[in-house]
């Protein structure tokens, strides 16, 4: 982990957090990374199940109990974890396309939330939004498949915030594709002038669908963008829900205090396809990417720091597959919606 | 070189080709015969475009003429006006019509408005590739159509080919032509493999040189009861619902408008003319848009034309909702059309 620019103003530094050096988290936090982690990636098997199982005979996208495009986030779990493991449900989080474990984390109800992607009256949008569409009044989560436009209504929930004399603050989620979008650079830009209490989080899985990050973007890390509005940018190399951890406790606690907003970007990585269905033919290391799976590899590294063992993981992934089945069951079996009501809720 | 009028004119020799294929057929012959011609846009090289709108381009053309972009179509859509006006015939790709929100200045304020404002001395000749439409469930901000926005605002040429011979010979006539011209393909027409098709969506694509006149509507199949004039993959369903009309013994006239912008309003009147019947199918929001302006076409010029009320068949003016069963209530789907038929011939 390298931290690529220091902010320029005089804006009072943060304190790092008692928990911020490499090493130093206590085994309950480690734990609680590791389960959080384990939640989200039994919640996309699941989805990634659901969503094939009736898609035939061959793959009809429109099909099944769960149609449209289907964007999951296995291997992206660190970057969920770790950020919103500083969050309560009073903050808001603002998401892509590629939201579930970025809802999950931040505590989304699995109920509702499925429903939705189940498209079933008793969904977060009963039925209206899809996966890409979660809106959340509960935990302040919203997400949009439009690439990079999440970012600027961040800002507005932290403005808000911040009129209300609180300590809240609104994180806002993209991919490094999106970095080279206009609102990215404009949301910077004025949430640092402002100084707005958010946190922004560049998820850095080397792909923009079949575009290669080196392709796309003329510097190699998205957080040196951050010099350029004069706020902190850090990176945070190999997935490593940790080092995350660490990174967002300083973001989180510099925003909380009202010295403004600091960038993240995390080297992480997209497990599957773009979306389902992609054969990521254009992907060269296709067949090492397994190898990559940041869950395994935090596994191994509580047991070798005996944090976990044969029977805590257990109970772990067996609460987990208990939560997801559950939330699957109950989307399964919520009513769909009245076709007949399909022009309402356009206005309030 | 064919020039075709009709869809249904006989062609010499003919390939079956996807919709898909047919514009990227067309692509690749521009390509050979005019150096000037690139495509640019994101996943449009190894990809092939994620609505396969570039298959074997990159191959074929390399990486100088197949460009894949940043996420940055402010940038690219702009770049490829800059690259027009110096003389090249760029076609950039926007994936979906839904995302012209993070670039519209681009393209109504200076690729639409250019030639205008200089009085006719600068000219923009650019291809906007952009996919359109709903019925496979991806929600509100990537079902739409929204040719009636562009059409709406002056000065870009919008054609919408509904089959494989017309996607081949529209894009031919595009990138030729001298003016901006936003091509807008149906999702639900590229005979895509992984997304429900119908037969229509394969069909037979003269060889070689294949012109379409941009402004030209068709009568994919002519009938003496009831107009239906629509577009794109309504088209489909609407040639469905005449072929099962025609057993009970009603005529269906389906006019496929083929482009908005020039509007055939010739191509509409001569057939409200002859069955004084008028259904208007769209797949866009109902208001302030095509449906609208077909309308007034008819009404403009001699409203005792029609025997009954217009009966208009498009999106009611609420966002695409991604549940199936909600999508398909507002999509422009066969039952509707054959509803909105048997009302205005008060069957
Ligand atoms: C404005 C806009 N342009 C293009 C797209 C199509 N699109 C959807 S996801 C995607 C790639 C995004 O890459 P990245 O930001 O890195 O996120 P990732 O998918 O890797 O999570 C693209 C180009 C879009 N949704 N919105
Ligand atoms: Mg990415």
């Amino acid at each position: 982990m390298t931290m690529h620019a220091e902010p320029s103003t005089s804006t009072a530094e943060t304190a790092p957090s008692a928990s911020s050096a490499a090493g130093a988290l206590d085994a309950a936090t480690r734990t609680a990374l590791f389960e959080t982690m384990v939640l989200c990636r039994t919640y996309e098997e699941a989805i990634l199940r659901e969503y094939h199982a009736d898609k035939g005979p061959g793959f009809d996208i429109g099909k099944g109990l769960v149609p449209g495009e289907m964007h999951l986030s296995a291997g992206q779990e660190p970057v969920a974890a770790g950020v919103c493991a500083h969050l309560t449900a009073d903050d808001a989080v603002t998401a892509t396309h590629r939201p579930h474990h970025l809802a999950i984390a931040h505590g989304m109800d699995l109920r509702a939330m499925t429903a939705e992607i189940f498209g079933r009256e008793t969904g977060l949008g009963r039925g209206r939004g899809g996966h890409m569409h979660l809106f959340d009044p509960a935990t302040h989560f919203s997400c949009s498949g439009i690439i990079a436009e999440g970012y600027p209504p961040a800002l507005g929930q932290a403005f808000a915030f911040q009129r209300q004399q609180t300590d809240r603050i609104a994180v806002a989620v993209t991919g490094e594709g999106a970095a080279n979008q206009g609102a990215f650079h404009e949301s910077l830009n004025l949430a640092a002038r402002w100084s707005l209490p958010v946190v922004f989080v560049v998820e850095d899985n080397d792909w923009a669908i079949s575009v290669p990050r080196d392709a796309a973007t003329a510097i190699p890390s998205n957080a040196d963008r951050a010099a350029a509005y004069g706020i902190p940018g850090e990176r945070v190399e190999d997935n490593d829900v940790e080092a995350v951890y660490a990174a967002a406790a300083r973001a989180v606690g510099r925003a909380r205090s009202g010295a403004g907003p600091s960038l993240i970007e995390v080297h992480t990585l997209r497990l599957w396809g773009h979306f389902e269905g992609d054969a990521q033919g254009y992907r060269p290391e296709l067949a090492d990417v397994p190898s990559h799976d940041p869950i395994p590899r935090y596994e191994k590294a509580l047991r070798d720091s005996e944090v976990l063992d044969d029977e805590i993981v257990q109970r772990i992934r067996a609460a987990a597959a208990e939560r997801v089945e559950d939330a699957i069951a109950y989307a399964k079996s919520s009513p769909l919606p009245d076709p007949a009501s399909a022009t309402s809720h356009v206005f309030a | 070189m064919t020039i075709t009028d009709t869809p249904t004119a006989p062609a010499p020799h003919a390939s079956r080709l996807t919709t898909s294929k047919a514009m990227v057929e067309a692509i690749a012959q521009e390509m050979e015969r005019d150096p000037s011609v690139v495509y640019l846009g994101e996943d449009v090289g190894a990809y092939g475009g994620i609505f396969s709108s570039t298959t074997d381009l990159l191959a074929r053309f390399g990486p100088e003429r197949v460009i894949d972009t940043p996420i940055s179509e402010t940038a690219f859509i702009g770049l490829g006006i800059g690259a027009a006006v110096e003389g090249m015939r760029p076609i950039v790709e926007l994936m979906f019509a839904d995302f012209m929100g993070v670039c519209l200045d681009q393209i109504y304020n200076h690729m639409a408005k250019i030639h205008f404002e200089s009085g006719g001395k600068v000219r923009v000749p650019m291809v906007l590739t952009t996919a359109v439409g709903g019925g496979y469930s991806d929600g509100a901000q990537h079902s739409q159509c929204l040719w009636g926005t562009f059409a709406h605002l002056p000065g870009m040429k919008v054609v919408v080919p509904s089959n494989p011979a017309d996607a081949k010979g529209l894009m031919t006539s595009a990138i030729r032509d001298d003016n901006p011209v936003v091509y807008m393909f149906h999702k639900g027409v590229m005979g895509l493999a992984w997304m429900a098709k119908n037969a229509r969506s394969v069909g037979d694509v003269p060889d070689g040189e294949h012109l379409v006149p941009i402004g030209k509507a068709a009568v994919a199949r002519p009938g003496t009861d009831v107009t239906v004039v629509t577009l794109s993959l309504s088209v489909h369903h609407a040639l469905d619902v005449a072929e099962k009309l025609s057993g009970e013994g009603v005529e269906v006239e389906v006019i496929d408008l083929r482009s908005l912008v020039p509007l055939d309003r010739e191509a509409i009147l001569t057939s409200v003319a002859k069955t004084g019947h008028l259904v208007v199918v769209d797949e866009d929001y109902l208001s302030f848009g095509l449906s609208g302006e077909v309308v007034a076409t008819v009404t403009d010029h001699d409203p005792t034309m029609l025997k009954a009320p217009v009966h208009r068949v498009a999106v009611p003016d609420v966002p695409i909702p991604y549940a199936h069963g909600l999508e398909y209530a507002v999509l422009p789907r066969p039952e509707r059309i054959e509803a909105a038929i048997r009302r205005s011939l008060a069957l």
